[in-house]
């Protein structure tokens, strides 16, 4: 669903992001061994606020996600996720992460479940769900990617954009209140990668809390109220899509964009 | 004259799809597609031919059409007919099954073996009535029972031993969470629970078996383990062991990926070791060591400690072919299950180990099928398995010099039951088997 772009102008002045924090990152670093990978992180994000990181390869931007829901855990420095701080606590882990909805580069879809399952595994396990309500809500957000038809195959049997709209899908289904991409669309086809960012510009509409890793700029000018540019694990510049795009101040900022807009 | 042919290109009218093309040539086709396809596999297909010619020549009037059946003796035999002498399979038949059974008890390890099929039916095929699985889960004790005799309280007795175990981990968390450290309940209440099963188990299991005896007595007639022989031995412990090594094997395989540097040395030093002596060192263990180590007057069967060595040993193995299968799932699974907030336990019951397992369903059956030959090995402590049962008969004035009708009638039990769980493996995959990825 895509809307003009005059639209959206509009419709962003008007949906500026509430004030309660959503995730609250403060001098926060982490390392890989001896590499020191994400350098005095310092980041709020504000509940209903989209965010879109970039920067060049190996800067650490998946790395910075990751610390979110965990999957990487960070050496100092603190996590704040809706109110719960991060620590080593597996039971708070575990809660943050059924909070938290994360979407591959590689969907990373169960090939032994079908899609419907994909969905309704965790509400049934962590949610505790009855089935009936599980498969029901799991029909309806697998209809809302335009996947609805395909709910009895298995993922071996989707095209690769068909894979992440599940993937979508099955983070959806555990009604997160953060949504964590990273690189959505990098392992597509373009043909597929405007179906995955249709569904992606279609969540912006329910008002989701979203951090995304990507290079399309496209997206980022469309949905974002803030673009994050990274590099050498650290946050350079971040500002406003229409101010970073075509008034970026650093010189690394303005090398980055020219390299990735000159194509 | 026509125009040039040109590069550039545009399709006319848009291809209707079509059937595929039929299966040329029914079996004429076939055979020559597959058979005599080139020189090289003519030749190749009337050798086999020629080959399989001679050897069914030979065997089939030895073993159909010349062999007797009905002899007392090896002399006897060879005055009817010049075939195999299968009388001595016919005389010695419930030896071969039984060992030295009882006569008129028999009909038990038979119900023993049918109930086994309905046992193991839920495990095997996702058709079958889940409600079954309550049956497989009492059917080892209901087993015993049957084969051992005794009173029906003592394997019911064993069982409550777990029972009580499972009530403290479910339910003292509840009484102790006032005046202890949260995440120490938990661990307490196994640590408890554990200690009650074996505590129960050592001495609550007489106590429970004479009291109820006392009220209501259920006996079979014993049978003590030296009467036991036969493919009853074998199936016991192939059985048994196969059915324990697969969990075993599983717990072994996730504990060597563990982070907690106690539970993985345990595991690793346990897999290493194992592996590094011979079967047969360890089943002297048990018949020998054991007896030192356990307090006197404790009795503990000698098929029970060689089936727990066989396990043992079965397990080894099984865990690495499991570690294996764990090792070629991506990691993104393992992270896909953690960013939906599956917790341990639940990512690997539900996402982690069904794929692993999946992916070592031939390692599986090859170690199941290993472990099942290796019964006969159980022969060097004493104990009659078939292949045991071998010497008295050959030894026996009537039958000596009798070999290939003997180990032939032993390997196609063996080959019955090894073949049956290849086929039974290739089914599995085939069904498991949804999509390509
Ligand atoms: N598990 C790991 N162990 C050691 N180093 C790692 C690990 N994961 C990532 N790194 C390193 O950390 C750095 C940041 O990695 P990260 O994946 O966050 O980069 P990225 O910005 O997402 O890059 P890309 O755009 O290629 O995905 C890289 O230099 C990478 O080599
Ligand atoms: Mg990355």
């Amino acid at each position: 669903m895509t809307v003009a772009a005059t639209e959206w102008d509009e419709e962003r002045r008007s949906m500026t992001a509430s004030s309660e924090i959503a995730v609250e990152i403060t001098g926060m670093n982490k390392w890989f061994g001896e590499f020191h990978v994400l350098r005095d992180i310092n980041l709020t994000v504000y509940r209903g606020e989209r965010i879109v990181v970039c920067g060049p390869s190996g800067s650490g931007k998946s790395t910075l996600i990751r610390c979110i829901n965990a999957l990487e855990s960070h050496q100092t420095g603190s996590i704040v996720v809706e109110g719960t701080a991060l620590s080593s606590d597996i039971k708070n882990i575990d809660r943050i992460r059924s909070e938290v909805g994360m979407c591959f580069q590689h969907f990373n879809l169960f090939p032994h479940l079908s899609v419907l399952e994909n969905c309704t595994l965790a509400p049934i396990w962590v949610r505790r769900e009855p089935k009936k309500d599980a498969e029901d809500r799991a029909q309806y957000f697998l209809d809302r990617v335009k996947i609805g038809d395909q709910a009895l195959k298995y993922p071996g049997q989707l095209s690769g954009g068909q894979q992440q709209r599940v993937a979508i899908a099955r983070s959806l289904c555990m009604q997160p209140r953060i949504m964590l991409f990273d690189e959505p669309t990098s392992a597509l086809d373009p043909e597929m990668i405007k179906e995955v960012l249709d569904v992606m510009v279609d969540l912006v509409e329910t008002g989701m809390t979203m951090m995304v890793v990507t290079h399309e700029m496209g997206f980022a000018r469309q949905v974002a109220h803030r673009v994050i540019f990274m590099d050498e694990g650290q946050i350079v510049e971040q500002n406003e899509p229409e101010t970073f795009f075509n008034n970026p101040q650093s010189d690394r900022t303005k090398l980055f964009l020219s390299q990735i807009l000159s194509h | 004259m026509k125009e040039r042919l040109s590069v550039a290109f545009v399709a006319e009218r848009q291809i209707p799809p079509a059937p595929p093309p039929a299966k040329t040539g029914g079996v004429v086709g076939w055979l020559r597609e597959n058979l005599f396809s080139g020189i090289f596999n003519t030749v190749a297909t009337l050798l086999s031919f020629a080959f399989v010619a001679y050897v069914l020549a030979s065997v089939v009037p030895w073993l159909f059409l010349d062999s007797v059946w009905n002899a007392s003796s090896l002399q006897e035999c060879r005055k009817i007919d010049d075939g195999a002498c299968l009388a001595v399979i016919n005389e010695r038949f419930l030896q071969f099954v039984f060992g030295f059974y009882p006569d008129g008890l028999r009909w038990r390890p038979v119900l023993a073996f049918a109930l086994m099929f309905i046992a193991i039916w839920p495990a095997l095929f996702a058709s079958a009535p889940r409600k079954l699985l309550i049956f497989t889960g009492l059917y080892p004790l209901l087993a015993y029972w049957l084969i051992w005799g005794g009173s029906f309280w003592g394997p019911v007795g064993v069982l409550a031993g777990p029972v009580l175990g499972w009530a403290c981990v479910r339910w003292l968390p509840g009484l102790m969470r006032g005046w202890l450290d949260e995440r120490l309940v938990f661990l307490a209440a196994v640590g408890v629970g554990l200690l009650a099963t074996v505590l129960w188990w050592l001495f609550g299991v007489t106590v429970f078996d004479d009291t109820l005896s006392a009220v209501l007595a259920v006996d079979l007639d014993s049978v003590e383990s030296a009467r036991l022989g036969g493919f009853l031995l074998s199936t016991i412990i192939g059985v048994s062991g196969i059915v324990g090594s697969l969990p075993v094997g599983i717990v072994l395989a996730l504990g060597r990926q563990s982070n907690l540097l106690i539970i993985k040395a345990c595991c690793v030093g346990f897999i290493e070791f194992i592996r590094g002596v011979p079967l047969i060192t360890l089943l002297f263990v048990a018949w020998l060591l054991l007896a030192y180590f356990l307090p006197p007057g404790t009795e503990f069967d000698l098929i029970l400690r060689v089936v727990i060595m066989v396990t043992a040993f079965a397990s080894a193995y099984m865990a690495e072919v499991i570690r294996g299968g764990l090792a070629a799932l991506p990691v993104g699974q393992y992270e896909a299950a953690d960013s939906l907030g599956l917790d341990y336990w639940k990512s690997m019951q539900l996402i982690i180990l069904p794929q692993a397992l999946k992916v070592s369903i031939p390692g599986i059956v090859n170690t199941f099928i290993g472990l099942f030959k290796d019964t006969t090995l159980v022969i060097v402590i004493g104990l009659l398995d078939p292949v045991g049962l071998l010497q008295p008969i050959r030894a026996d004035q009537n039958w000596n010099g009798i070999v290939w009708e003997l180990y032939g009638f032993i390997a196609l039990f063996f080959f019955i039951f090894c073949f049956a769980m290849s086929r039974y493996s290739m089914h599995l995959e085939r069904n498991l088997d949804v999509g390509h990825r």
